[in-house]
């Protein structure tokens, strides 16, 4: 088989999977698990195979056109460059672990079928959108993945946090869709084309007309779908889904699409250099201001949703200095260890009962209860703080290294100023990510107190899938920072000895820091009781987890923190924390800014309805029933006023006859 | 358009035929008035009789001597008693009875001047030069009508023969007391639960009586043995846990309020999931 | 004779009967009345007839004919009625037309030993809207 026929049955075949589920999950149940696994599991065995041939040479390009529209066409295209292959391998490796956990994940959950043909369709989307050559397909595997993401966080919707989560998650990133869209539309007309290769074509011969215009409405859609500021906020609540779509979706695939979207079109950005240093901002307030927030978040699955907002900054970062082999050489290693995050926290939530940091500080031995997780976690938070020889360490060393080498005189890609702020914030960064790694992996896994309890071995499915993926974050980057350039651009990736003595210097003071904080606060934990477990602990994992979910807003009186002075991020934030526990008020101030305003514009419409339009359509029946009840009012059943009324209608016929006929 | 040399024709100079036919027919009208407008309900059977004799004499007048005297025959010979006879097995009051007249008259003597006004105008209007030729033989006579009949009306005679045969039967069968209610015909129907009372059963809906009606009966004595069937039937359903129908009788009224309380928990949970 | 004479006064006494069966509450005063309904009609008719036959434009005598049907139809309608009459009177111990309400709006909702109560107050409501 040729290699583009390859390619397209990658997307094909989780699409028909999931096409397959949707339709015959009620009828045949016993299909449901191999129709959830073995797509995803062909794509990637295909996607390897297009990888393997593509070989970071020529980039295969395939296109016929879709539709005439009148001006600029759509196509149905392909194009597979080193870029593309990769992350498509990496997608593919992710779907299969999360689908093969989920088999073990929601072993007892009535909506499996829906929920797995729905994880096929998010797979399918998100390899449309990493092998497309036409902007507009792209588009259709954007949103498709938007609105499988709506479908998936709301999975738990009995809990009126799932139901919030999905809504949110799906306007934030609308509101950053609709820029997008028109960014697109303004771009294709600007090049002339849909089709990626003959944009990257038009701005290589004479550049855009309107660069910057296309640059930052086109970065809106980014930063919605990738979870930048300002429009972040739906990720850390996007939490109260399943445990395996937040590692599927919110961590390795559907906010790394953003990323990837300006590493295709870099070219296009980089003609702006106003595009450029807002991207740098952008990334430098998202990394820090999502740093600071993890310090303080009490739900060990929204500690990860900041690092993932953060991480996504130093890609960001990475694009902002014109580097995009560093991005997506750290979207890769980031995919793998933060999918490994998640699909441990998981683990550990269905062993402790609780998703709460407070609460498991507070059990003692829980690592021995979920060892297979404590032991990948420690791995992958190793790999988070960039501590070598860890793969998160080479790849941001190289992200490190392509700031200093535009902050060094090399701008000839992106503006100084954009190197400076990326450094910068990214070695702050550094040190607060070791601080919350460092943290969360103390509060979860060397608690003190009563001991944990003991609900027997995880499922099979979820703890090998651990190991899985830790033998990327473990070895990845030390094997791939030399072999990449050849299927990147062509730069080099290799870590420079400033930036990587900086980097692991500020990430082992961080980790050595929040340690201290650590012993000097763990002792409060034994006089300040806190925390509360699932009711039903012998349930499968997802029963847990959206039992936790539910339950920490009561239990600690918010969604996000709890009041734990054993807490070490209390320490080392200060007077920062009570505000970093709420992502720094921002939700607070978009509630008033627009979810306000729009529900008094609701409320008032629904008074409206019912008051004038209600009331007009209500006269309008009563009149009708005023008539009918007069008229029923004839219905007296005595026959003589019927004969009555029969006979004086008689009369007046013969009356009004005669006078006709005698022509009255 | 006939004229009698003898007479001349005028409005202002009538025949002694026009001026008997005149009174008798005043008298005739007076005692039709007092028979609709009486409150003594046998005075009206009684000036009836009045009225269909001075109809009989305008027969007469008219020179149909043999309808004059069948007139008397059946209509003051028997229609009139039969109409003391149910008078009187209906209890009329003897005297007068207050409530004779319904509340309908008004109306009832708005329509009939109405009619009077609209007929005798068309009438006057129609025949305003119209003369009956009352002389030579009569038109009416026993021989002349006898002819008539059984030679040109021998079919719709015995037609009517048979109609009278139907009409005897019928009076017979309703006014048969019934036995049991199977074999009776439902015009005297009791209702199907089986009860046959001898006295008037007012509780009973005849003769429109559908099985809805029926079926909706939760206040009479037999309505009670489908409550109690119901209450086990919601019983059950509560039990049983199931969103079962109160359908045991078709009655809606009694059973539901306690199945749908068993039924609201049992959504609640289907909600809940 | 001028026609108008007995015509007019079969339309009085149509009239007069008519009256007396919209008016009257007892079931056999009804009666009554529409036996002068009937009356009236077969005046007509024999007066009709004589003046044709007289005229000869008419041979087969048929309004005599008809009168002596509608005679003896009378009488079979007089039988039958009064039987019925009497049937109603034996179910619900009444003749009054008043009573026989089973037609009416809402009828089957008011229990049947209310027919008598609702029927002495709803008399006065009940003919006060007869609509003409």
């Amino acid at each position: 088989m040729t290699t583009t026929t390859l390619a397209v049955l990658v997307p094909l075949l989780p699409f028909l999977g999931a096409a397959a589920g949707l339709l015959l999950g009620r009828t045949a149940p016993g299909f449901v698990r191999p129709l959830a696994v073995l797509p995803p599991l062909t794509a990637l065995a295909l996607a390897a195979v297009v990888a393997v041939r593509q070989g970071g040479e020529q980039a295969i390009d395939a296109h016929t056109e879709l539709t005439p529209t009148g001006s600029v066409p759509i196509e149905l295209a392909l194009h597979i460059d080193g870029f593309a292959a990769l992350v498509a391998v990496l997608v593919g490796v992710v779907a299969t672990c999360v689908q093969i956990y989920s088999t073990g994940y929601l072993r007892d959950d009535p909506r499996y079928p829906s929920y797995a043909a729905l994880v096929s369709l998010f797979t399918s989307a998100m390899l449309l959108v990493v092998y497309s050559g036409d902007l507009i397909v792209l588009l259709v595997g954007w949103e498709v993945m938007g609105i499988c993401s709506y479908f998936l966080v709301g999975h738990y919707w009995e809990t009126p946090e799932a139901r919030a989560a999905s809504i949110k998650a799906f306007l934030v990133t609308k509101l950053g869709d609709v820029p997008f869209l028109i960014g697109l539309f303004a771009l294709a007309t600007d090049a002339g084309s849909f089709r990626i290769t003959k944009i990257l074509g038009a701005v290589a011969n004479g550049g855009l007309d309107h660069p910057t215009i296309v640059a930052l409405l086109l970065l809106a859609g980014v930063a919605g779908k990738s979870a930048q500021f300002p429009l972040h906020t739906w990720l850390p609540d996007a939490m109260a889904g399943p445990t395996p779509v937040s590692a599927l979706i919110h961590a390795a695939t559907m906010v790394a699409a953003g990323v990837y979207f300006i590493a295709r079109l870099l070219p296009v950005f980089e003609s702006s250099q106003a595009a450029m240093v807002t991207l740098a901002v952008m990334a430098a307030v998202t990394m820090l201001g999502s740093g600071l927030a993890a310090l303080a978040q009490d739900d060990i699955k929204r500690v990860l949703a900041y690092s993932t907002i953060g991480q996504l900054g130093y890609m960001t970062g990475a694009l902002a200095v014109g580097d995009r082999g560093a991005a997506v050489f750290h979207l890769l290693t980031h995919g793998a260890f933060k999918a490994l995050l998640f699909l441990a926290a998981g683990v550990i939530i269905h062993a402790a009962g609780t998703n709460s940091l407070a609460a498991m500080s507070r059990m003692r031995g829980l690592r021995d209860r979920v060892s297979d997780a404590y032991w990948t976690m420690t791995v992958a938070l190793l790999a988070l703080a960039a501590i070598p020889p860890f793969s998160g360490f080479f790849s941001k060393e190289s992200v490190l290294g392509a700031a200093e080498h535009v902050v060094t005189g090399h701008t000839e890609h992106a503006p100084s100023a954009a190197g400076w702020i990326t450094l910068v914030a990214g070695l702050l960064t550094a040190v607060l990510t070791a601080g919350y790694a460092t943290r969360l992996w103390l509060l979860a896994f060397h608690g003190r107190g009563a001991e944990a309890p003991d609900h027997g071995r995880q499922p099979l499915t979820m703890t090998v899938v651990l190991w899985v993926l830790a033998v990327p974050s473990l070895a990845l980057g030390g094997l791939a920072f030399r072999v990449l350039p050849d299927w990147f651009d062509g730069r080099d990736l290799t870590p420079t000895l400033t930036t990587s003595v900086a980097g692991t210097g500020v990430a082992l003071v961080g980790a050595i820091v929040t340690y201290a904080a650590w012993r000097h606060t763990t002792t409060l934990s034994a006089r300040a009781p806190l925390g509360a477990v699932a009711a039903h602990p012998e349930g499968d994992a997802a029963q847990v987890e959206a039992e936790a979910i539910a339950s920490h807003a009561p239990v600690y009186g918010g969604v996000a923190y709890a009041p734990d002075p054993a807490d070490p991020g209390r320490l080392l934030l200060g007077p920062l924390h009570r505000h970093a526990a709420v992502g720094f008020h921002l939700d607070a101030v978009y509630a008033a800014l627009f979810v306000r305003p729009v529900q008094a514009g609701a409320s008032l419409v629904r008074f409206l309805d019912r008051e004038v339009v209600e009331t007009y359509v209500r006269g309008a029946g009563a009149l009708p029933r005023l008539l009918g009840a007069a008229v029923r009012r004839a219905q007296t059943g005595n026959v003589q006023t019927y004969v009555s009324a029969l006979l004086a209608g008689t009369v007046v016929l013969a009356v009004a006859a005669l006078l006709v006929a005698t022509g009255a | 358009m006939t004229f009698a040399a003898a007479h001349t024709h005028g409005f202002l100079s009538p025949t002694g035929v026009e001026i008997a036919f005149l009174l008798v027919g005043l008298a005739t009208f007076g005692a039709a008035l007092v028979t609709v407008t009486t409150r003594q309900l046998v005075h009206a059977a009684l000036w009836l009789v009045v009225a269909l004799g001075g109809l009989a004499v305008e027969y007469l007048l008219l020179t149909a001597e043999f309808i004059a005297w069948v007139q008397v025959l059946i209509y003051v010979g028997s229609v009139v008693v039969l109409l003391l006879f149910g008078l009187m097995l209906t209890k009329a009051p003897i005297g007068r009875s207050p409530d004779a007249d319904s509340g309908n008259r008004w109306a009832a003597l708005t329509v009939a001047v109405a009619a009077a006004a609209a007929l005798v105008w068309v009438v006057v209007d129609a025949f305003r030069t119209t003369w009956v030729d009352l002389d030579g033989p009569a038109a009416g006579s026993t021989a002349v009508t006898g002819a008539s009949l059984f030679q040109n009306w021998f079919l719709p005679f015995e037609a009517l023969s048979v109609l009278l045969l139907a009409a005897l039967v019928g009076a017979i069968v309703l006014s048969r007391k019934a036995k049991a209610e199977s074999s009776s015909p439902p015009v005297n129907s009791r209702a199907a639960t089986g009860s046959s009372p001898s006295v008037p059963d007012s509780r009973n809906h005849p003769i429109e009586g559908n099985g809805r009606v029926e079926g909706t009966n939760p206040v009479a004595t037999t309505g009670l043995t489908h409550a109690a069937d119901a209450a086990d039937a919601a019983d059950a359903a509560d039990a049983a846990d199931v969103t079962g129908s109160p359908g045991v009788t078709g009655s809606p009224h009694a059973p539901s309020p306690t199945s749908t309380a068993g039924t609201s928990p049992a959504q609640q949970q289907e909600g809940a999931r | 004779m001028h026609l108008a004479y007995p015509t007019v006064l079969a339309a009085l006494l149509f009239c007069t009967g008519l009256y007396g069966v919209l008016a009257r509450r007892n079931a056999i005063l009804v009666l009554m009345s529409v036996e002068l309904m009937l009356n009236a009609v077969n005046l007509n008719l024999v007066a009709f007839d004589v003046w044709l036959s007289k005229a000869s434009r008419e041979t087969l005598h048929s309004g005599q004919a008809l009168t002596l049907f509608t005679i003896a139809i009378a009488a079979a309608e007089i039988g039958i009625g009064l039987a019925i009459v009497l049937a109603v009177y034996r179910n619900r111990g009444t003749s009054d037309i008043d009573k026989l309400r089973d037609t009416a709006e809402g009828h089957e909702s008011e229990g049947p030993d209310s027919d008598a109560l609702t029927a002495g107050s709803a008399d006065g409501a009940g003919k006060a809207e007869a609509t003409a």
